[in-house]
């Protein structure tokens, strides 16, 4: 089982980073030849450093858009950072001082992300709407996130792992030494779900992370009368005249 | 028109129930081969257009970052659900942004991800079929592009940018449409919109010349092809004989007349209108807007100015400096560009809108006004999509919609707004862009009109608003032909420079 789920770890996250960076590389290099950030949009570089910030930290657009979706998702993405940075602990050692400080609120914030999900699911489940647009993986992915929480929240307050085991694991595993897994139930469906997660991450909707950094309609500055933009192959279309 | 009748007026705020297939049909008239071919479209649907549909999509999304991003970025989390006038004047859900994105998402998935090739069903993929191009057909126009959706998605997808790749594509295998394709022949075959040809043109503005003089007693000049001219006005065509557009042209000239600017129409670029937007084609995008270029190095002006037209003002202010070089900040050895930059005076933006031309000189107080001659309307601003979330005014983004209000309020006394959820950028679209404002379309829109229809009802009510200021040719052709329907007067839409016509104080200078 050690050894298995080693091997799941490093696959999940291989696919996962090489993954992510390709599509990040496809996004990078395909050009937008024409300006169309939507207005009102700032017209400096600094602006729209502003605005992406805004949309990723605060979720602006979404928040404008509808009020219970901007707070459902909003606690449960703000929850899930939380959560990703507590977790840290389980990789380094020395634990440095900022992770061991956010560990409280860590743990909470599992609580939060789980209401944020649930909020989210009722909201797919109930709203005629977004029942309609929801795809059978739509579900699957609050359904999978639903229960890695609920794992971790159980080996947290319920059925204590051995933490200890695990991070001795993982500190194996970041050296290339394949240690013992405690044999836990649930410690093994966390990690199985959460490798899932990440190997599935560049193959799915989870793009949207990467992707709203390249949305046109939100990275462009709004200056097209004071500087000529033009794509390469659509200044082809000039030297062939 | 007769036989459609305005649906009933709903309380504020409207989130309307589904209404699955309310909307389901054939679309607009397809075009026929000779309209297709006069673009370098295939005539017919071709046989293989499966394939070809599939390569075309495969070569817009190498080209297109925006829709690269967007067929991967929606998470469907339904924030544009309820955004679309399309869909809360229809209720179909197919008019759901997210749902007519995933009309096309659906083949992404099928034919460019490994979810969809190897798990369809699990992840809404689905196979092209003769049925599917048929319901992109009828459903891609139902969309105006007008970019509402873009301003509450969490991650700025637009679906105009899919609505046009669809086009495209639908095109590209013989499925054009009739309305925009024919149009766009016409560009390219006589100079505008409207196959209005150059004597027809010049004997319209000979007739406009009259009936003004007989208003005004003045000598008040519609010039066309004067080389030298300082300033370059390229307008709607409809702006040349349409009701109400030919009063905001009238305000035109009297500006121009007022600040003694020395202007010109092109008879070649007579058309300010670039329906290759609509139809998502950039080669179409970027031949029409050529024509204004020729026109400029032609005529030689120094400024070009842009009348009133939401779409037509995004392709200027957004994309002619890409498209033609009708601009600044080119590069030293971007020849094409520079060829036209060095001609054109940079102390003016360029281009410049005519809202922008006629602020800029009442902030400089060469205008003079009479208010009260506007004093029967109660006024209120119909901010134009395209205008309100494809471009900018002035210097400080808002400026497109500080501009015109500021204008207004120079010009008349009375002026109110509407609903703030549904002006400046969250406005609605008239219901007639994007290609759409045929009248083999005129179920959808009256139905798109509805949301505007019923805020606007609204202001009436309360503030007794009895003109709709419009800065768009198809707004105001959209709104004159359906207001009736809605019981309003059709004369209650009209332009900005409808409103300075009416106060401007004219001397003998």
């Amino acid at each position: 089982m050690s050894v298995l789920f080693a091997i799941l770890f490093y696959l999940a996250t291989l696919v996962f980073v090489v993954g992510l960076l390709s599509r990040i590389s496809l996004y990078a290099r395909t050009p937008a030849p024409l300006k169309i950030p939507t207005t009102p949009a700032p017209t400096t570089k600094t602006g729209v450093v502003f605005r992406l910030t805004r949309e990723v930290v605060f979720f602006e657009s979404l928040f404008k858009a509808n009020l219970w979706t901007w707070a459902m998702g909003w606690l449960f993405h703000a929850s899930l950072l939380l959560v990703t940075l507590r977790h840290l602990r389980y990789f380094t050692d020395p634990v440095w001082g900022w992770v061991a400080f956010i560990q409280p609120f860590g743990i909470y914030a599992g609580i939060t992300m789980l209401l944020g999900l649930c909020g989210l699911w009722v909201r797919r489940l109930f709203v005629e709407r977004i029942r309609y647009i929801s795809t059978p993986s739509d579900h699957l992915w609050l359904v999978l996130l639903i229960v890695i929480a609920v794992s971790g929240l159980l080996m947290q307050f319920v059925s204590h792992t051995d933490v200890v085991g695990v991070k001795t694991y993982f500190l194996g595993l970041l050296s290339f030494d394949i240690g013992t897994l405690p044999a836990d139930g649930l410690l093994l469906l966390h990690l199985f779900l959460v490798f899932a997660l990440l190997a599935l991450f560049p193959l799915s909707k989870l793009l949207h992370a990467p992707g709203v950094f390249f949305s046109p309609t939100r990275n462009q500055t709004d200056n097209p009368r004071e500087h000529r933009h033009l794509s390469a192959w659509a200044g082809k279309l000039e030297s062939e005249k | 028109m007769a036989d459609i009748t305005a649906p009933a007026y709903r309380t504020i705020p409207i989130i309307p129930a589904l209404k699955p297939g309310a909307m389901e049909g054939k679309g607009p008239f397809i075009a026929n081969d000779k309209h297709q071919e006069a673009l370098g479209f295939p005539g017919q649907l071709v046989d293989d257009w499966h394939d070809k549909a599939i390569a075309k999509m495969g070569d817009l999304l190498g080209k297109f970052r925006s829709l690269r991003v967007y067929m991967d970025a929606c998470v469907h989390c339904g924030a544009c659900s309820d955004k679309c006038h399309y869909f809360i004047g229809t209720q179909d859900p197919k008019n759901m942004p997210v749902a007519r994105q995933d009309l096309m998402r659906s083949i992404y998935r099928r034919y460019f991800t490994l979810a969809g090739k190897f798990f369809p069903k699990l992840v809404g993929a689905r196979d092209l079929t003769r049925e599917v191009l048929d319901e992109w057909y009828n459903y891609y126009h139902q969309c105006s592009e007008c970019r509402r959706c873009s301003v509450f998605c969490p991650y700025g997808i637009d679906t105009a940018e899919i609505t046009m790749a669809a086009r495209e594509i639908l095109a590209s295998v013989g499925m054009g449409q009739k309305y925009s394709n024919e149009i766009i022949a016409k560009v390219h075959k006589i100079g505008n919109n409207l196959g209005l040809p150059e004597p027809a043109l010049v004997d319209t503005l000979e007739g406009l010349e009259e009936d003004v003089k007989e208003d005004t007693g003045l000598d008040i000049k519609f010039p066309v092809d004067v080389k030298g001219a300082e300033v370059l006005l390229i307008t709607p065509s409809a702006d040349f004989f349409a009701e109400p557009h030919i009063d905001g042209l009238i305000g035109y000239a009297k500006v121009f007349h007022a600040s003694g600017t020395s202007w010109t129409l092109s008879s070649m670029a007579s058309e300010g209108a670039n329906f290759g937007m609509f139809i998502g084609n950039y080669e179409q995008l970027r031949k029409i807007a050529l024509r204004i270029r020729e026109a400029a190095l032609e005529l030689g002006v120094k400024r070009i100015v842009v009348g009133e037209c939401g779409h037509a003002w995004r392709v200027a202010y957004s994309f002619w400096n890409t498209l033609s070089g009708v601009g600044d900040g080119a590069d030293e050895t971007d020849r094409f560009a520079q060829m036209l930059q060095k001609q054109l005076d940079h102390r003016y933006k360029q281009p410049t809108h005519i809202c922008e031309f006629t602020w800029d000189l009442i902030q400089r107080d060469a205008l003079k006004f009479d208010k009260s001659k506007n004093d029967q309307f109660v006024i209120t601003m119909h901010d134009s999509c395209n205008v309100a979330r494809g471009s900018r005014m002035g210097d400080l983004p808002g400026g497109q919609f500080e501009i015109p209000r500021n204008i207004i309020k120079t010009v008349a006394n009375n002026f109110v707004e509407m609903d703030a959820n549904t002006t400046r950028e969250r406005t609605f679209c008239c219901g007639g862009g994007g290609g759409l404002l045929t009248d083999d379309l005129m179920e959808l829109r009256v139905k798109g009109a509805l949301p505007r229809m019923e805020v606007l009802n609204q202001a009436v009510q309360e503030h007794g608003v009895n003109y709709m200021a419009a800065i768009c040719a198809i707004c105001k052709t959209q709104f004159s032909k359906i207001m009736p329907v809605y019981g309003f007067d059709r004369k209650m839409v009209g332009g900005v420079h409808q409103l300075v016509s009416n106060a401007i104080i004219l001397g003998d200078k």
